[in-house]
């Protein structure tokens, strides 16, 4: 791996647009998996008496 | 093959030349065939006919798309040398420099994992199942075993393309009945006279790369009379859902007037000396598409472009009908249980 003080404008470019993209990954994920433990559950929940 | 030696097979990693973009993780997923798996898989899902929470079948969707990436990225991890030996592949990421092979094995595999598990969790683990079984089918059986030791490699590994429908049909009712393997066949049948005639006027780069593409085991001949008796085989086939209560008919008339289009196609085909010696475009020749080939290759590029026109076409008014309800035809009453 390359010394991250030493890298050029374009490899930290290149490096911030990937983070940015996992980063987007993920939280879509976690978006995703909670929006279908929402949509599977969310009506047997809203059942349930409190 | 063991897994050992295919994993002392994979590429070299090349040093990176530049540093990889996002973009360049796009390009491993082969965002346009992922486009094709998504049209095909939505069609299943459509045709089954079951009621699905439009949220959950637009992650089923979504799942199969990026299950289709994942796949996408393992077989270019795995086949970065010969990537690098051909003038349609020798730009992509891995043969590049772009991205490490590493890197590419690495997105494969999660993203496997992710849409694997996303799948059973949000719709149900029959479809999971059929998803991994995909993604296993062409990283493993086809790019690693068959396609660099079988002239019969896209035959087999054409199941691999063929069952996006089904996942689809699977997700969105939780079964599998004969017309979502219907859906299947067809594109499995589809296959071998469309990438052939591909391989037909691409074979030196092939040839390049040491794949054993049938135009180079068999012969450019041979090629050409196995072409044709595919499309006898296939055309006939995709008639067969106006029989079984998946096609209406409009199905019926797109199925039958492409089909005689495509067999037509298939006996100029056959006729003509495409893929012979001396016919066929330098691998190393000015740059141009998979349309730019000679004149001898004329109708090889021909039948290649009506497949994929054909098979859109077939999928895209099955999936017109079903959505605006028209009726299904079931001639002869032949329809298959659901």
């Amino acid at each position: 791996m390359s010394d991250p003080g030493r890298e050029s404008q374009v490899e930290a470019k290149a490096r911030r647009g990937r983070n940015i993209a996992l980063a987007l990954g993920l939280v879509i994920f976690v978006v995703l998996v909670f929006v279908v433990t929402i949509v599977r559950l969310g009506a047997s929940v809203a059942k349930q008496p409190f | 093959m063991a897994m050992t030696e295919a994993v002392s097979t994979a590429v070299k990693p090349k040093a990176a030349k530049a540093p990889a973009r996002w973009q360049d993780f796009v390009q491993l997923m082969k965002p346009r065939v992922m486009s094709l798996v998504v049209f095909t898989a939505l069609t299943g899902m459509v045709c089954a006919g079951a009621r699905v929470n439009p949220i959950l079948g637009a992650i089923a969707i979504l799942c199969i798309a990026v299950g289709a990436g994942a796949s996408a990225a393992l077989n270019m991890w795995y086949d970065a040398d010969i990537d690098a030996q051909m003038r349609r592949t020798r730009g992509r990421p891995v043969p590049a420099g772009r991205v490490q092979g590493a890197d590419a094995l690495a997105l494969g595999v999660v993203l496997s994992m992710f849409s694997v598990m996303l799948m059973g969790m949000a719709l149900n683990w029959l479809a999971a199942g059929l998803l991994a079984f995909t993604i296993f089918f062409y990283a493993v059986v086809y790019t690693i075993w068959l396609k660099r030791s079988t002239a019969q490699n896209i035959v087999i590994g054409g199941l691999a393309g063929a069952l996006p429908p089904v996942i689809g049909w699977a997700a969105a009712s939780g079964s599998v009945p004969l017309n979502a393997w219907l859906l299947c066949a067809i594109i499995f049948m589809w296959t071998p006279p469309h990438f052939w005639a591909l391989s037909l006027y691409t074979s030196e780069d092939y040839k390049k790369a040491g794949v054993p593409m049938m135009p180079i085991v068999a012969g450019a001949a041979s090629t050409r009379k196995q072409i044709l008796i595919y499309s006898l085989l296939f055309t006939p086939l995709c008639l067969v859902p106006a029989f079984t209560g998946l096609g209406g008919v409009g199905y019926l008339g797109v199925a039958g007037l492409g089909g005689l289009v495509f067999v037509l196609l298939a006996v100029r085909l056959a006729r003509s000396q495409a893929g012979d010696a001396g016919r066929q475009r330098n691998a190393d020749s000015a740059p141009g598409g998979l349309y730019d080939v000679r004149a001898g290759a004329k109708d090889a590029r021909n039948l290649f472009a009506f497949s994929i026109l054909y098979l859109t076409l077939l999928f895209a008014t099955l999936l017109v009908e079903h959505l605006m309800g028209a009726t299904p035809l079931a001639l002869f009453s032949w329809k298959l249980p659901s």
